[in-house]
């Protein structure tokens, strides 16, 4: 589904990504680990395509098509999703006018009718009871005065309104209590089927206890410079980024 | 990665040209262009009007003569020349005995370009019109159906004749002749406008509107509304307006006048597109417009404006809050683009006791331009518990505009409790990437954006008209981000 050859990507004149590769195939969950500053959020972003970082070289392929041509909502009709780790605040536009906007944008862009208002206030009801959000929640401005647990969990409702084919969840357990990441991960398990794929950016492992990844990814100074199964995690949790610094660096 | 280039920008600011910007061809009888005492009275002649009124624009005329443009606004224009207009421009296919059928097909044409076919509105839509097209107004639907309930809703001519009794007892009593040097110029010369009475314990079935356009080049439009709410009545009434896309700037000088007697409440919102001028900052509307309310005992005024047109405007909607327990209320969303400047405010006069009012003022500035909130709370001596909220938010778009904020307060008495917010945030990109990410195009997270900023005001307009409104923001400001 998601092929990245070689990438190599800056901001501002400064290379970040130094030569990613990255196979992703339907039905499968990937999680990217590294250390601070490693180039993990910068990653998220360039799949994304945000505007501001430059793809020096290397190709991002969905579906076998390059996507470097195509704008961030264009990737997005495509089925790329990103939670975000710092979701933006858009005051005075509620959660539900957002999502419907957004739905709505993506059947346009499809050639598809608007979603008919039945049918999405079905979707919004069973979504949000499963990721136990209350209606009150729906009705309030996006992100604004939010807890770092209630915009996640906004995130990931996104996400399950949108469908994506390609989730990719940047620092998602941040912020998060363990409810709340319990939550979270539930939803994400539910959501998960052979047809779509998840990245998973996280720091620490606990959130893999409950999104069990099949491969293992360390981000370090731009490059993959490890690969694994759930095992590579625990053993990171264990011993630490140290010891793979002392590897690359050799 | 696709960027957002200048030539892509430049295409689209050419798809986005003002919409409104046709001129009709319709044979039009306009004076001679400058102004003199002659003049004053040839307007006057020309409506027929009885020898009080030719008095009374005479007495304006004196006072403007001795008047100079009033230079305290935050805005930077080229001063009209008030010898090179013309005062007075009519479509001459309009004879007021003729009805709606009878009337210049062209002229009705226009209306259907302006998307207000008069019969469409008579039979679709709960909405009595009144048309002003440069200076005379040309059709007042629902007459009948309001006369029933004694309301009178008319032009300002035809009211003079009418119901001289009612327009001598209340016309310059809120905005006299001399108060400020638009006013004194629109006392002499106001060509038309409308005029509406709603009777003792009436509530106005039905939304009254008055829709302007400025067709003909070089001419003025003055016109004049009064609007008198009687004891215990209810009435709400807009106020649409464009003009045509012209190189020379045109001017505007109205002026507005609603009593609200007591117990009565008086609704009034204004969309106000005139022609901004192009993206260059030529040609334009000056919109120059005094707008005042008088609340009597437990009256209530509330204005809501629209601001997305005209080159500069200089408007400061305002109430005198005179009756104990008077509401006056003011909602405004102004959006300037390109090189638009906006001075734009109001004015909340409390005399009586426990008199309220509510300011909340939404300003948005895009590309060059300059937006400016300036208002004045003031609480007499005598207005025991008068109470004040006062909210400015100011959203900038772009890294060329500016956006100001001048409150005055001048407080006489110690029981008064007076609130004052400000906010100024811009449209970041993170929000724009954050709305492309989930399949929202910049145009449209841009529109998102600038409604849920502007959500407050637009939830007080009328329902036929927040849509209305609502896309007119989207039309303004699009092209706006690059």
């Amino acid at each position: 589904m998601l092929e990245i050859k070689d990438l190599h990507a800056s901001v501002d004149g400064k290379e970040i990504l130094r030569g990613i590769n990255l196979e992703v195939k339907a039905g499968e969950v990937h999680a990217i680990m590294g250390p601070n500053g490693s180039g993990k959020s910068t990653l998220a972003s360039v799949i994304a395509g945000k505007e501001e970082y430059e793809v020096e070289k290397g190709q991002i392929l969905l579906d076998g098509q390059d996507i470097e041509e195509l704008a961030a909502e264009e990737r997005a009709h495509k089925g790329v999703f990103l939670s975000f780790q710092y979701p933006v605040e858009i005051p005075g536009v509620s959660v539900t006018n957002f999502i419907k906007t957004a739905i709505n944008e993506t059947r346009k862009a499809k050639g598809l009718e608007d979603m008919p208002a039945k049918d999405m206030l079905k979707m919004i009801r069973e979504k949000a009871e499963l990721l136990e959000i209350d209606r009150k929640f729906l009705s309030r401005s996006l992100n604004e005065g939010f807890s770092g647990g209630e915009k996640k969990r906004n995130e990931i409702f996104q996400m399950a309104m949108l469908e994506p084919k390609l989730a990719i969840l940047d620092e998602t357990d941040s912020g998060l209590d363990i409810d709340a990441l319990r939550i979270v991960a539930n939803g994400v398990n539910k959501l998960k089927s052979k047809d779509n794929a998840v990245i998973v950016i996280t720091h620490y492992q606990r959130l893999l206890d409950h999104i069990v990844p099949d491969f293992v990814h360390v981000l370090y100074n731009g490059r993959i410079v490890k690969s694994g199964t759930k095992e590579l995690a625990h053993e990171l949790e264990e011993k630490g980024y140290d010891w793979i610094k002392e590897e690359v660096g050799a | 990665m696709s960027k957002y280039t200048e030539d892509d920008l430049r295409e689209e600011l050419k798809t986005k040209e003002y919409e409104y910007g046709f001129y009709t061809d319709i044979e039009s009888e306009t004076f001679p262009i400058g102004l003199n005492e002659d003049i004053v009275r040839a307007i006057s002649k020309k409506k027929e009007e009885p020898e009080w009124m030719t008095e009374w624009r005479l007495e304006a005329f004196k006072a403007w003569k001795e008047m100079t443009e009033p230079e305290w606004a935050n805005v930077h224009y080229k001063k009209p020349d008030f010898q090179a207009i013309a005062y007075y421009s009519a479509p001459v296919a309009i004879d007021p005995n003729k009805t709606l059928d009878d009337v210049d097909p062209d002229l009705l044409a226009m209306y259907k370009k302006l998307g207000i076919s008069v019969d469409e509105q008579k039979m679709m839509n709960n909405v009595a019109m009144d048309i002003v097209v440069d200076s005379v107004s040309v059709a007042t639907t629902f007459k009948k159906t309001l006369g029933e309930k004694g309301i009178i809703f008319m032009s300002i001519s035809e009211a003079i004749k009418e119901h001289p009794e009612l327009v001598k007892k209340y016309l310059g009593t809120v905005v006299p002749q001399k108060d400020n040097f638009y006013a004194a110029l629109n006392s002499a010369v106001f060509s038309d406008g409308s005029f509406c009475y709603i009777p003792k314990g009436v509530r106005c079935p039905m939304e009254l509107s008055t829709y302007f356009r400025i067709n003909q080049a070089g001419t003025g439009q003055f016109e004049r509304t009064l609007l008198i709410a009687d004891e215990g009545s209810y009435v709400s009434y807009l106020e649409g307006c464009t003009a045509p896309s012209r190189d020379e700037n045109q001017l505007h000088a109205a002026v507005v006048e609603l009593i609200a007697l007591d117990d009565a409440e008086i609704k009034y919102s204004t969309v106000q597109n005139w022609y901004p001028g192009n993206a260059e900052g030529k040609g334009g509307v000056y919109n120059f417009v005094t707008k005042r309310g008088l609340c009597e005992t437990n009256a209530k005024i509330s204005w809501t404006q629209v601001e997305t047109g005209s080159a500069v405007t200089w408007k400061y909607p305002s109430c005198i809050l005179k009756g104990d327990n008077s509401v006056g209320e003011f909602y405004s969303i102004a959006v300037t683009n390109n090189y638009q400047q906006a001075d734009t405010g109001t004015k909340m006069i409390h005399l009586g006791k426990n008199t309220k009012s509510t300011i909340i003022s939404k300003g948005i500035s895009a590309g060059k331009s300059q937006n400016s909130y300036r208002g004045l709370v003031q609480i007499s001596s005598r207005a025991d518990n008068a109470r004040n909220f006062s909210q400015c938010d100011s959203l900038l778009m772009g890294n060329e505009c500016g956006a100001h904020t001048f409150p005055y307060i001048e407080v006489k008495n110690k029981s008064a409790q007076i609130e004052h917010e400000a906010t100024t945030s811009k449209i970041g990109e993170d929000q724009i990437f954050y709305c492309n990410q989930r399949g929202i195009e910049t145009e449209k997270a841009i529109a998102l954006i600038v409604n849920g900023f502007s959500k407050e005001v637009l939830n007080k307009l009328p329902m036929e008209f927040a849509v209305e409104a609502q896309k007119l923001l989207e039309i303004s400001l699009e092209g706006s981000v690059g």
